[in-house]
Protein backbone atom coordinates (compact mmCIF):
# COMPACT_ATOMS: atom_id res chain seq x y z
CA UNK A 1 0.00 0.00 0.00
CA UNK A 2 1.09 3.69 -0.49
CA UNK A 3 1.78 6.26 1.74
CA UNK A 4 -0.87 8.44 0.32
CA UNK A 5 -3.63 9.76 2.43
CA UNK A 6 -6.45 7.52 1.52
CA UNK A 7 -10.25 9.20 1.06
CA UNK A 8 -12.39 9.95 4.55
CA UNK A 9 -13.58 7.17 5.48
CA UNK A 10 -17.78 7.19 6.14
CA UNK A 11 -19.54 4.27 7.82
CA UNK A 12 -18.91 2.45 10.96
CA UNK A 13 -19.61 -1.55 11.76
CA UNK A 14 -23.36 -1.86 12.17
CA UNK A 15 -24.67 0.70 9.92
CA UNK A 16 -26.94 0.22 7.51
CA UNK A 17 -26.32 0.89 3.87
CA UNK A 18 -27.49 0.79 0.13
CA UNK A 19 -25.29 -0.11 -2.80
CA UNK A 20 -25.64 2.51 -5.60
CA UNK A 21 -28.06 1.28 -8.59
CA UNK A 22 -25.86 2.57 -11.31
CA UNK A 23 -24.78 0.66 -14.20
CA UNK A 24 -21.20 2.56 -14.92
CA UNK A 25 -19.44 0.86 -17.91
CA UNK A 26 -16.18 -0.67 -17.19
CA UNK A 27 -14.45 -3.30 -14.68
CA UNK A 28 -16.72 -3.50 -11.97
CA UNK A 29 -16.24 -5.73 -8.27
CA UNK A 30 -19.71 -4.49 -7.69
CA UNK A 31 -21.96 -7.45 -9.06
CA UNK A 32 -24.94 -6.74 -10.42
CA UNK A 33 -27.14 -8.85 -8.17
CA UNK A 34 -26.44 -7.01 -5.39
CA UNK A 35 -26.66 -3.23 -6.93
CA UNK A 36 -29.67 -1.06 -5.16
CA UNK A 37 -29.91 -3.85 -1.95
CA UNK A 38 -29.62 -2.68 1.55
CA UNK A 39 -26.99 -4.44 3.97
CA UNK A 40 -25.23 -3.76 7.16
CA UNK A 41 -22.04 -3.27 7.67
CA UNK A 42 -20.24 -6.30 9.08
CA UNK A 43 -16.59 -4.88 9.13
CA UNK A 44 -14.08 -2.51 8.02
CA UNK A 45 -11.57 -4.35 5.71
CA UNK A 46 -8.95 -1.56 4.84
CA UNK A 47 -8.07 0.91 2.53
CA UNK A 48 -7.46 -0.34 -1.36
CA UNK A 49 -6.02 1.53 -4.23
CA UNK A 50 -9.20 1.19 -6.27
CA UNK A 51 -9.03 -1.87 -8.37
CA UNK A 52 -11.37 0.23 -10.59
CA UNK A 53 -8.95 2.42 -11.80
CA UNK A 54 -6.10 0.33 -11.93
CA UNK A 55 -7.62 -1.85 -13.97
CA UNK A 56 -6.73 0.90 -16.90
CA UNK A 57 -3.38 1.47 -15.58
CA UNK A 58 -4.23 4.21 -13.59
CA UNK A 59 -2.54 4.33 -9.57
CA UNK A 60 -5.75 3.23 -8.25
CA UNK A 61 -5.24 6.49 -5.54
CA UNK A 62 -6.17 7.85 -3.35
CA UNK A 63 -6.82 4.51 -1.70
CA UNK A 64 -10.30 3.38 -1.24
CA UNK A 65 -12.07 2.16 1.78
CA UNK A 66 -13.03 -1.37 1.86
CA UNK A 67 -16.10 -2.43 4.03
CA UNK A 68 -17.80 -6.22 4.40
CA UNK A 69 -21.53 -5.89 3.94
CA UNK A 70 -24.21 -8.47 5.00
CA UNK A 71 -27.64 -9.06 3.48
CA UNK A 72 -30.39 -11.14 4.01
CA UNK A 73 -30.84 -13.50 1.36
CA UNK A 74 -34.67 -12.78 1.39
CA UNK A 75 -33.63 -9.34 0.81
CA UNK A 76 -31.47 -10.20 -2.23
CA UNK A 77 -33.74 -12.76 -4.11
CA UNK A 78 -37.13 -12.42 -4.91
CA UNK A 79 -38.34 -16.09 -3.86
CA UNK A 80 -34.95 -17.25 -2.07
CA UNK A 81 -35.59 -19.96 -1.10
CA UNK A 82 -34.45 -21.13 2.77
CA UNK A 83 -34.98 -19.63 5.71
CA UNK A 84 -35.18 -15.93 7.04
CA UNK A 85 -32.17 -15.93 8.85
CA UNK A 86 -29.79 -16.93 5.63
CA UNK A 87 -27.32 -14.16 4.30
CA UNK A 88 -24.78 -13.54 1.88
CA UNK A 89 -21.90 -11.28 2.78
CA UNK A 90 -19.53 -9.26 0.18
CA UNK A 91 -17.23 -6.40 -0.17
CA UNK A 92 -18.30 -3.13 -1.26
CA UNK A 93 -16.08 -0.14 -1.65
CA UNK A 94 -17.59 3.20 -0.23
CA UNK A 95 -18.44 4.77 -3.19
CA UNK A 96 -20.44 2.38 -4.31
CA UNK A 97 -22.45 2.97 -0.43
CA UNK A 98 -25.08 5.48 0.63
CA UNK A 99 -26.46 5.70 4.28
CA UNK A 100 -29.57 3.74 3.70
CA UNK B 1 -21.45 -26.21 -63.46
CA UNK B 2 -24.30 -25.42 -60.60
CA UNK B 3 -24.65 -29.21 -59.90
CA UNK B 4 -20.25 -29.09 -59.49
CA UNK B 5 -20.32 -26.00 -57.42
CA UNK B 6 -22.72 -27.06 -55.04
CA UNK B 7 -20.87 -30.05 -55.01
CA UNK B 8 -17.82 -28.56 -54.08
CA UNK B 9 -19.55 -26.74 -51.52
CA UNK B 10 -21.15 -29.80 -50.07
CA UNK B 11 -17.56 -31.16 -49.63
CA UNK B 12 -16.10 -28.01 -48.15
CA UNK B 13 -18.43 -27.91 -45.32
CA UNK B 14 -18.11 -31.59 -44.76
CA UNK B 15 -14.60 -30.89 -44.44
CA UNK B 16 -15.09 -28.22 -42.22
CA UNK B 17 -17.04 -29.68 -39.72
CA UNK B 18 -14.28 -31.77 -39.20
CA UNK B 19 -11.82 -29.59 -38.66
CA UNK B 20 -13.28 -27.88 -35.46
CA UNK B 21 -14.37 -31.46 -34.25
CA UNK B 22 -13.48 -31.28 -30.64
CA UNK B 23 -10.88 -34.07 -30.82
CA UNK B 24 -8.98 -32.33 -32.85
CA UNK B 25 -9.09 -28.74 -31.77
CA UNK B 26 -7.70 -30.26 -28.20
CA UNK B 27 -4.32 -32.49 -29.90
CA UNK B 28 -3.68 -29.75 -32.88
CA UNK B 29 -4.51 -26.45 -32.19
CA UNK B 30 -3.45 -23.34 -29.77
CA UNK B 31 -6.58 -22.01 -27.78
CA UNK B 32 -7.12 -17.96 -28.51
CA UNK B 33 -6.61 -17.36 -25.00
CA UNK B 34 -3.43 -19.58 -24.33
CA UNK B 35 -1.83 -17.59 -27.59
CA UNK B 36 -3.34 -14.71 -26.00
CA UNK B 37 -0.98 -15.22 -22.64
CA UNK B 38 1.42 -17.12 -24.53
CA UNK B 39 2.02 -13.30 -26.26
CA UNK B 40 1.66 -11.44 -23.26
CA UNK B 41 4.30 -13.28 -21.47
CA UNK B 42 6.97 -12.98 -24.23
CA UNK B 43 6.45 -9.03 -24.56
CA UNK B 44 7.02 -9.15 -20.88
CA UNK B 45 10.12 -11.30 -21.07
CA UNK B 46 11.09 -9.02 -24.07
CA UNK B 47 10.39 -5.72 -22.63
CA UNK B 48 12.36 -6.73 -19.34
CA UNK B 49 8.99 -6.57 -16.88
CA UNK B 50 9.81 -9.79 -15.88
CA UNK B 51 12.51 -12.45 -16.31
CA UNK B 52 12.18 -16.14 -17.01
CA UNK B 53 13.53 -16.95 -13.81
CA UNK B 54 10.79 -15.32 -12.22
CA UNK B 55 7.92 -16.98 -13.91
CA UNK B 56 9.85 -20.10 -13.30
CA UNK B 57 10.17 -18.76 -9.56
CA UNK B 58 6.15 -18.04 -9.25
CA UNK B 59 5.33 -21.57 -10.97
CA UNK B 60 7.58 -23.27 -8.29
CA UNK B 61 6.02 -21.72 -5.43
CA UNK B 62 2.25 -22.09 -6.79
CA UNK B 63 3.07 -26.24 -7.00
CA UNK B 64 4.19 -25.93 -3.59
CA UNK B 65 0.94 -25.04 -1.96
CA UNK B 66 -2.04 -27.07 -1.54
CA UNK B 67 -4.68 -27.94 0.65
CA UNK B 68 -2.40 -29.43 3.07
CA UNK B 69 -1.04 -25.67 4.40
CA UNK B 70 -4.88 -25.01 5.21
CA UNK B 71 -5.48 -28.59 7.14
CA UNK B 72 -2.30 -27.30 9.05
CA UNK B 73 -4.11 -24.00 10.22
CA UNK B 74 -7.07 -25.53 11.12
CA UNK B 75 -5.38 -28.18 13.03
CA UNK B 76 -3.47 -25.73 14.82
CA UNK B 77 -6.80 -23.52 15.36
CA UNK B 78 -8.16 -26.68 16.40
CA UNK B 79 -5.67 -28.06 18.88
CA UNK B 80 -4.42 -24.23 20.32
CA UNK B 81 -7.19 -21.52 21.16
CA UNK B 82 -4.91 -18.24 21.24
CA UNK B 83 -4.11 -19.33 18.12
CA UNK B 84 -7.71 -19.91 16.94
CA UNK B 85 -8.56 -15.92 18.15
CA UNK B 86 -5.44 -14.58 16.27
CA UNK B 87 -6.48 -16.47 13.15
CA UNK B 88 -10.13 -15.23 13.78
CA UNK B 89 -9.18 -11.40 14.38
CA UNK B 90 -6.25 -11.77 11.96
CA UNK B 91 -5.98 -14.32 9.40
CA UNK B 92 -3.03 -12.84 7.68
CA UNK B 93 -0.60 -12.26 10.20
CA UNK B 94 -2.15 -15.49 11.84
CA UNK B 95 -0.94 -17.63 8.82
CA UNK B 96 2.31 -15.73 8.68
CA UNK B 97 3.36 -16.66 12.08
CA UNK B 98 3.34 -20.32 10.53
CA UNK B 99 5.33 -19.12 7.10
CA UNK B 100 2.36 -18.94 4.95
CA UNK B 101 2.37 -16.32 3.19
CA UNK B 102 -0.72 -14.17 1.60
CA UNK B 103 1.29 -12.83 -1.38
CA UNK B 104 -0.87 -9.58 -1.47
CA UNK B 105 -4.00 -10.80 -0.04
CA UNK B 106 -5.98 -10.35 3.31
CA UNK B 107 -7.08 -13.89 5.11
CA UNK B 108 -10.29 -13.47 6.34
CA UNK B 109 -11.06 -16.72 8.29
CA UNK B 110 -14.74 -17.61 9.42
CA UNK B 111 -15.37 -19.79 11.83
CA UNK B 112 -18.20 -22.31 11.78
CA UNK B 113 -20.26 -22.89 14.97
CA UNK B 114 -23.68 -24.95 15.83
CA UNK B 115 -25.61 -21.78 14.82
CA UNK B 116 -24.02 -20.68 11.41
CA UNK B 117 -22.36 -22.59 8.59
CA UNK B 118 -20.26 -20.58 6.00
CA UNK B 119 -19.53 -21.45 2.15
CA UNK B 120 -16.93 -19.40 0.04
CA UNK B 121 -17.43 -18.83 -3.50
CA UNK B 122 -16.04 -15.97 -5.59
CA UNK B 123 -19.05 -14.94 -8.55
CA UNK B 124 -17.04 -12.43 -10.51
CA UNK B 125 -14.30 -14.45 -11.38
CA UNK B 126 -12.54 -16.97 -9.32
CA UNK B 127 -10.46 -15.71 -6.13
CA UNK B 128 -9.69 -18.17 -3.89
CA UNK B 129 -6.73 -18.27 -1.30
CA UNK B 130 -4.21 -19.94 -3.73
CA UNK B 131 -1.27 -19.50 -1.40
CA UNK B 132 -3.35 -21.67 1.15
CA UNK B 133 -5.38 -24.13 -0.73
CA UNK B 134 -3.91 -24.35 -4.37
CA UNK B 135 -5.11 -23.96 -7.28
CA UNK B 136 -9.40 -23.85 -7.17
CA UNK B 137 -11.29 -27.27 -8.42
CA UNK B 138 -12.63 -26.86 -11.79
CA UNK B 139 -16.21 -26.58 -9.96
CA UNK B 140 -15.12 -24.19 -8.23
CA UNK B 141 -14.72 -21.80 -11.45
CA UNK B 142 -17.52 -23.39 -13.03
CA UNK B 143 -20.40 -20.58 -13.93
CA UNK B 144 -23.11 -22.58 -12.94
CA UNK B 145 -21.45 -23.13 -9.09
CA UNK B 146 -20.68 -19.28 -8.71
CA UNK B 147 -24.04 -18.43 -9.65
CA UNK B 148 -26.02 -21.22 -7.90
CA UNK B 149 -23.82 -20.61 -4.83
CA UNK B 150 -25.32 -17.32 -3.85
CA UNK B 151 -28.61 -17.86 -5.17
CA UNK B 152 -29.67 -21.13 -3.75
CA UNK B 153 -27.20 -22.44 -1.41
CA UNK B 154 -28.58 -24.80 0.40
CA UNK B 155 -29.44 -26.50 -3.08
CA UNK B 156 -26.03 -26.53 -3.86
CA UNK B 157 -25.36 -27.85 -0.52
CA UNK B 158 -27.24 -30.97 -1.16
CA UNK B 159 -25.28 -31.90 -4.19
CA UNK B 160 -22.06 -31.79 -2.11
CA UNK B 161 -23.83 -34.17 0.65
CA UNK B 162 -23.78 -31.42 3.01
CA UNK B 163 -27.49 -31.12 4.98
CA UNK B 164 -27.48 -28.03 6.93
CA UNK B 165 -30.43 -27.65 9.34
CA UNK B 166 -32.86 -24.97 8.66
CA UNK B 167 -32.43 -23.75 12.56
CA UNK B 168 -28.71 -23.09 11.08
CA UNK B 169 -28.17 -20.25 9.32
CA UNK B 170 -26.19 -20.20 5.91
CA UNK B 171 -23.81 -17.47 5.18
CA UNK B 172 -22.44 -17.35 1.73
CA UNK B 173 -19.05 -15.15 1.43
CA UNK B 174 -18.86 -13.64 -2.53
CA UNK B 175 -14.98 -13.25 -2.53
CA UNK B 176 -15.81 -9.99 -4.98
CA UNK B 177 -12.21 -7.90 -4.19
CA UNK B 178 -9.41 -7.87 -2.35
CA UNK B 179 -10.05 -10.15 0.60
CA UNK B 180 -9.98 -14.23 0.09
CA UNK B 181 -11.50 -16.57 2.79
CA UNK B 182 -11.31 -19.62 4.68
CA UNK B 183 -13.49 -21.74 6.27
CA UNK B 184 -12.44 -23.24 9.71
CA UNK B 185 -15.06 -26.19 10.28
CA UNK B 186 -16.08 -27.43 13.64
CA UNK B 187 -13.99 -29.58 14.95
CA UNK B 188 -15.71 -33.37 15.00
CA UNK B 189 -16.70 -34.70 18.12
CA UNK B 190 -14.70 -37.29 18.93
CA UNK B 191 -11.48 -35.92 17.98
CA UNK B 192 -10.74 -33.98 21.32
CA UNK B 193 -7.46 -36.57 21.99
CA UNK B 194 -6.15 -36.23 18.93
CA UNK B 195 -2.88 -34.69 17.66
CA UNK B 196 -2.58 -31.91 15.26
CA UNK B 197 -0.92 -34.12 12.51
CA UNK B 198 -4.02 -36.79 12.89
CA UNK B 199 -6.57 -33.99 13.07
CA UNK B 200 -5.27 -32.17 9.95
CA UNK B 201 -6.22 -35.75 7.82
CA UNK B 202 -9.45 -35.23 8.07
CA UNK B 203 -9.26 -31.37 7.08
CA UNK B 204 -10.40 -31.45 3.12
CA UNK B 205 -9.79 -28.72 0.68
CA UNK B 206 -13.89 -28.41 0.41
CA UNK B 207 -14.83 -28.46 4.12
CA UNK B 208 -12.22 -25.39 3.83
CA UNK B 209 -14.54 -24.47 1.05
CA UNK B 210 -17.39 -24.87 3.15
CA UNK B 211 -18.99 -27.32 0.41
CA UNK B 212 -18.39 -30.20 2.79
CA UNK B 213 -17.71 -31.11 6.57
CA UNK B 214 -14.81 -32.97 8.28
CA UNK B 215 -15.75 -36.46 8.67
CA UNK B 216 -13.36 -38.45 11.29
CA UNK B 217 -15.64 -41.62 10.96
CA UNK B 218 -12.83 -43.41 8.80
Amino acid sequence: MSAETPEERRFEVGDEVRVALSHPPGHRRTPFYIRGKTGVVERYCGAFRNPEELAYGFDGEPRRHLYRVRFRQHDIWDGYDGPEQDTLDLEIYQHWLERA
Amino acid sequence: MAEEERGHVEAHHHDHHHEVAPENRDVEETGHYELMATAIRELLVEKGVVTPEQIREQLEFMDSRGPALGAEIVAKAWTDPAFRERLLDDGTAAVGELGIPMAGTELVVVENTPDTHNMIVCTLCSCYPRTILGLPPDWYKSKSYRSRAVIEPRAVLEEFGTTVADDVTVRVHDSNADMRYLVLPMQPEGTESWDAERLAGIVTRDCMVGVALPDASG
